[in-house]
């Protein structure tokens, strides 16, 4: 390593030999080691990768409490947990693996993945990349400190009034619910608007909207639903904390509000939440099958347009979830059919998916066994999906263990299965070291046969009477042994996901060190070193191709020019990424992390009384006014 | 290590479980109202204070955000609201203001409620178990604003004559 | 599985379910049909025998041919899936509209409110002295449509008897409609079926279907004032009921003790079980219940009784008494 001298102000990197370059952009783009460079990052990558440690932590919190109930419901009559923490561990079951592990792990993958994808250097707006994190943090430990103290939320994870109101549910505990909704959702708009701005602002030359690859695609529509759909979210919680705290009448019937209102408002979030997760699985699927069946997707076009047209459709379907309440029949049959017409761009990408193995030669490795187990496993939940779409068919099956089962079957098959393959995928990527094949497998059937063992007989218990959010069930009703031989199975689901930890940790000391390239992909992250250095490209790619690591055979061309002595990235145009300006890119800085003290405590506050609002201002005013305080920056100057 | 202090951490979170949110089922039957003894005046002969004994259960209800809850439905169910309205009073005297009659600790409130009162209170022993009666006596004084302001009730989802008891002023008790 | 399904959606015997049922039917064989189609073509993508040339090509080889036929089966297979969307949508659309239809010319109406964690039952009549209230086992004539009309007293909750027909919520501030028809005579349960709280899981119902003779007599019995009692025991035990807490919650028509806020007990003997179908009406189970609520249903409304053993029993004796 070349001795660093004080760098030169405005140097460029035309001309810059790769040591000298490496040096100089290391010492611009790094974080420092210590706690000031653990709190202040806004480094994509590392902020990338705490995101996912912290999902999966939840994941496995929320699988313990899944555990516990199969365990209770094993025996008829079961005495071993009572109504009240059974009540409790399904809610934080539901709300960690939707709000805290789903959404926020698909994110993660996007904040890592998409700078690198696009050939830039960071995020764009890298430090409410990391104020995004804190908040996520925050909420996901207030929820689960909340629960140990005995104020979880009982309630279930979508918090039906009259039930969550202030009449039925004494206490804080919805109240908990409610503001870790708050916290999450501005923590995914923040990551939402990130993802668009430097998905459509700063892909490197060349790579033109039809040269992105389909996870970019993905995650940019993800993107956009959640900025339309979070905002229902965060009214309904809003207002129910209203309802609770200062005593509105949104949902009470008897002073002109309706508890039917919280229905609509929250499913016209939650259906496209289920889509919020989906979309990105799908973009794991459309990036991990070219790579392991060495050849370019099938039907780009069409697969764009499916998942722009399954993100408009998700808006359509909420009623979908209403089927029992009383609305007109005309109505819920249009939801009905709208629900159907969402079937058809799943299938195109389904089908595409398949004509890409079957022009393709295949790798069969462990991302690809996931993938397979996704088509598998999917293609059945979707089919219930058209099942419970139709009205009739609904009314009997609704709030039972029925769709329970559809519903895990398209979350574990559609979006947790392309999840651990993506992470078999990409490991190498974000550690440098491969994990191991043969655990891998282990993995992948434990998995497979262990969540189709433990789910598909729920199918039956629906249909044989079993309601939802039962604590227990009578001796007489038949259903013992079927519970019994699912929460058997739930154990080698959960088995599965042990094993998935343990190859983690064991391959993160001991896994083969992988290389830049080890599966031989095609796209922009697989063109810089395992794991990518702090300024991720050495240069930046020029792009003339999809896959631009099979169309270069050589090397791949650069671009030139930007400054080494500070942080900048290209930004160009929307459709076909012509450089226009270099931008300069925010350095460290504590004060994302300061601002998310300030806003978690407001929330934290506002749980106990109006005033916290009020107190919680001049601290978050203090706390933005630090972060955009101007730096003179560099363009600034000249 | 690490690991190991979280869960350290999280096992002293957990000891010191929320006593506002417990929920208890049932209570306990046999600790009751005949141990407690409580004075309906301040003065007695002697210059100290008058004898009173009580149990120190009440205080279990007054913080506990369900047994308030309890309390509130069984103070419809009950139709104390005959009589004293939605607190405001009517043939019977208001129970949202400072005034106390009999004393405005729990345990007045409860005997009260026991024993009955001159002047039109009936006397529910027998009728209202004790445990029940322990969650009235505590919603009475959520009424009144003297129980922990996060353990009051919210509205009601009923037709409202006043705001819940967590928006309501607090009347300040007399002593006694 | 292995008991008698009288709680099942795939027993049908009402004329919503078995409507649902065949429906049900419908789809899960195209599903199927669909399920082993995308697993064929995954299996024979997968195992396609690919030829030297192939395997030794780059990942950006043309394969011109390859492709063109891939659009046509992927284009011919999203067709197939929207025709066959389309024909599920109508199948499911006119079975929607026959259940409509089936809501015509009720002969009987029922009020069903829900309440934690019990169903109240008013069964309504021009004459008012044929009106009555009770709780969670509902008796019909079989064959005959039966309107029941749907709201709630707290939260909301669902009315689902699966043999019978799909399920609709019961929402505070709303009166929701159901019809039923049963085609055979017999006991059929159903639960609760929207989480409402602590007992979501104790809220079972039972709905009997019988010949509109013994319904008729059925309903004049229930419309008739308590039993007096008969024995002494049971003599005590009307004393006691009305100088406990009883009175404050259960009515008793008939007597003094009018409670509106618990399960009307009139005629609680005439019913086959307890607590919204959480114990058996039995001897033991009435005392355990009355002993000790919160044992067998913790949260539940019903607080621990302070009866002593004398009063628990007499009381026991009469209610036995209400048939």
């Amino acid at each position: 390593m070349t001795d660093i001298a004080a760098p030169v102000k405005g140097q460029r990197d035309s001309g810059l030999d790769d040591a000298t370059l490496h040096a100089a952009l290391t010492r611009t783009w790094e974080t420092p080691r210590g706690l000031y460079g653990f709190f202040a990052t806004v480094d994509h990558k590392i902020i990338g990768r705490r995101f996912i440690v912290t999902a999966f932590v939840f994941l496995f919190l929320a699988g313990l409490a899944a555990m516990a109930m199969r365990y209770q419901l094993s025996r008829p009559e079961n005495t071993a947990i009572g109504p009240d923490l059974y009540d409790q561990l399904f809610t934080m079951h539901g709300s960690t693996m939707m709000f805290l592990f789903a959404v926020p792990v698909m994110e993660a993958f996007a904040v890592y993945l998409v700078p690198l994808m696009v050939g830039t250097r960071n995020i764009a707006f890298p430090r409410l990349n990391a104020f995004s994190y804190w908040i996520y943090l925050s909420g996901g430990l207030m929820l689960w400190i909340a629960f140990l103290l005995n104020i979880g939320p009982d309630v279930g994870w979508f918090s039906y009034v009259p039930l969550a109101g202030p009449e039925f549910s004494p206490g804080k505990r919805a109240d908990f619910w409610a503001q870790m909704i708050t916290f999450t959702e501005v923590s995914a708009l923040a990551i939402a608007v990130e993802i668009i701005v430097t998905v459509f602002k700063q892909r490197a030359p060349g790579m033109a909207l039809d040269r992105i690859p389909i996870f970019v695609w993905a995650v940019l529509i993800t993107s956009f639903v959640v900025l339309f759909a979070m905002p229902a979210v965060m009214l309904s919680s809003t207002t129910l904390i209203l309802d609770r705290l200062v005593g509105t009448h949104f949902y009470n019937a008897a002073e002109g509000g309706d508890p039917v209102l919280w229905q609509h408002l929250f499913w016209f979030f939650g259906h496209p939440e289920v889509y919020i997760i989906f979309i990105p699985a799908t973009g794991f699927i459309s990036a991990i099958i070219p790579t392991f069946v060495r050849r370019p997707i099938f039907g780009y076009i069409a697969l764009v347009l499916s998942l722009i047209s399954i993100g408009i459709l998700s808006f359509g379907l909420w009623v979908h979830h209403m089927f029992a309440t009383g609305l007109p029949q005309l109505g819920q049959s249009f939801f009905t059919a709208s629900s159907m017409l969402i079937a058809i761009p799943s299938g195109i990408q389904i089908f595409c998916w398949i004509a890409t193995i079957w022009l393709g030669r295949p790798m069969w490795k462990t991302p690809l066994l996931f993938v397979a187990g996704f088509i598998v496993t999917f293609v059945i939940g979707g089919l219930t999906g058209v099942m419970v779409a139709s009205v009739p068919i609904d009314l009997q099956v609704h709030d039972t263990y029925f769709v329970v089962a559809h519903f895990h079957y398209v979350l574990v098959g559609g979006a947790v299965f392309p999840l651990i393959g993506a992470v078999y995928y990409w490991f190498p990527k974000f550690t440098g070291r491969m994990l191991s094949e043969r655990l891998g497998k282990w993995n992948f059937w434990l998995a497979v046969i262990g969540f189709n063992a433990a789910f598909f007989p729920m199918h039956f218990l629906g249909l044989m009477g079993m309601p939802r959010r039962v604590y227990t069930y009578p001796l007489g009703a038949g259903w013992g042994e079927l519970n019994l031989f699912v929460g058997l199975a739930a154990a080698m689901l959960f088995a599965s996901f042990a094993v998935f930890l343990w190859n983690v940790v064991a391959s993160l000391k001991r896994g083969e060190v992988a290389g830049p390239n080890p599966w031989g992909g095609g796209t922009l992250e697989w063109a810089t070193a395992s794991p990518p250095p702090f300024y991720n490209f050495m240069r930046i790619p020029v792009v003339t191709h999809r896959e631009p690591l099979w169309a270069e055979t050589e090397s791949l061309p650069v671009a030139t020019g930007l400054r080494v002595d500070a942080r900048e990235l290209i930004c160009g145009t929307v459709t076909d990424a012509t450089p226009e300006l270099r931008e300069s890119s925010p350095e460290n800085s504590i004060w994302p992390l300061l601002s998310a003290i300030a806003v978690g405590a407001t929330f934290i506050g506002s749980i106990f009384t109006p005033w916290a609002v009020v107190w919680g201002a001049p601290p978050i005013a203090i706390g933005l006014i630090g972060w955009f305080w101007p730096k003179g920056t560099p363009e600034d100057e000249e | 290590m690490r690991a190991g202090l979280v869960l350290l951490g999280a096992g002293a979170l957990l000891l010191g479980a929320c006593e506002r949110e417990q929920r208890d089922f049932g209570g306990d039957a046999a600790a009751s109202a005949p141990n407690e003894q409580i004075a309906l005046s301040t003065i007695a002969p002697g210059g100290a204070p008058p004898l009173v004994e009580i149990t120190g259960r009440g205080e279990e209800y007054e913080g506990n955000a369900y047994q308030l809850s309890e309390g509130e439905r069984l103070f419809h169910w009950f139709n104390c609201t005959g009589c004293h309205g939605n607190g405001g009073g009517g043939s019977g005297p208001p129970l949202i203001d400072s005034e106390w009659l009999y004393g405005s600790a729990i345990e007045n409130i409860a005997a009260s409620i026991r024993e009955g009162r001159p002047n039109g209170m009936p006397s529910w022993r027998g009728r209202i178990p004790e445990e029940q009666i322990w969650q009235i006596a505590a919603y009475v004084r959520s009424m009144a604003g003297a129980v922990p302001d996060d353990a009051e009730p919210g509205r009601n989802d009923d037709m409202s004559g006043r705001p819940g008891e967590n928006r309501m002023p607090p009347a300040t008790p007399d002593a006694g | 599985m292995l008991v008698e399904p009288v709680q099942s959606a795939l027993d049908p015997a009402g004329s919503g379910a078995e409507a649902i049922l065949t429906l049900f039917w419908i789809f899960l064989g195209v599903s199927a049909v669909v399920w082993v189609l995308v697993v064929i073509a995954l299996a024979l993508a997968a195992a396609r025998r690919r030829s030297r040339a192939e395997r030794g090509a780059g990942p950006l080889a043309p394969a011109p041919r390859g492709e063109a036929r891939a659009r046509g089966v992927v284009g011919s297979a999203v067709a197939a899936t929207g025709a066959v969307l389309i024909t599920l949508t109508a199948f499911s659309y006119f079975t929607g509209k026959s259940l409509a239809d089936a809501k015509a010319d009720p002969t009987l109406t029922i009020e069903v409110t829900g309440h934690q964690w019990w169903w109240e039952l008013r069964y309504d009549d021009p004459r008012p002295d044929m009106r009555f209230t009770t709780a969670n086992e509902i008796h019909v004539p079989v064959g005959e449509r039966v309107r029941l009309i749907l709201t709630s007293n707290d939260v909301i909750h669902s009315f689902w008897v699966p043999s019978l027909a799909g399920k609709q919520d019961l929402i505070p501030g709303h009166d929701n409609e159901i019809v039923i028809e049963v085609a055979r005579e017999g006991t059929y349960r159903g639960s609760c079926a929207e989480f409402c709280g602590l007992q979501h899981a104790h809220m079972g119902l039972t709905v009997i279907a019988e010949p509109r003779a013994a319904f008729d007599r059925w309903r004049a019995a229930q419309a008739a004032p308590a039993a007096p009692p008969q024995t002494e025991e049971a003599a005590r035990g009307l004393a006691a009921f009305q100088q406990n807490a009883c009175v404050l919650c259960h009515a008793i028509r008939g007597t003094g003790a009018g409670g509106m806020v618990a399960p009307d007990l009139t005629h609680v003997a005439s019913r086959s079980t307890l607590a919204a179908g959480t114990l058996p009406f039995t001897r033991g189970a009435l005392g355990a219940w009355i002993a000790d609520p919160q044992a067998v249903k913790p949260g539940a409304n019903m607080p621990r009784s302070e009866l002593d053993p004398d009063e628990l029993n007499a009381i026991i004796a009469y209610l036995e008494g209400l048939t």
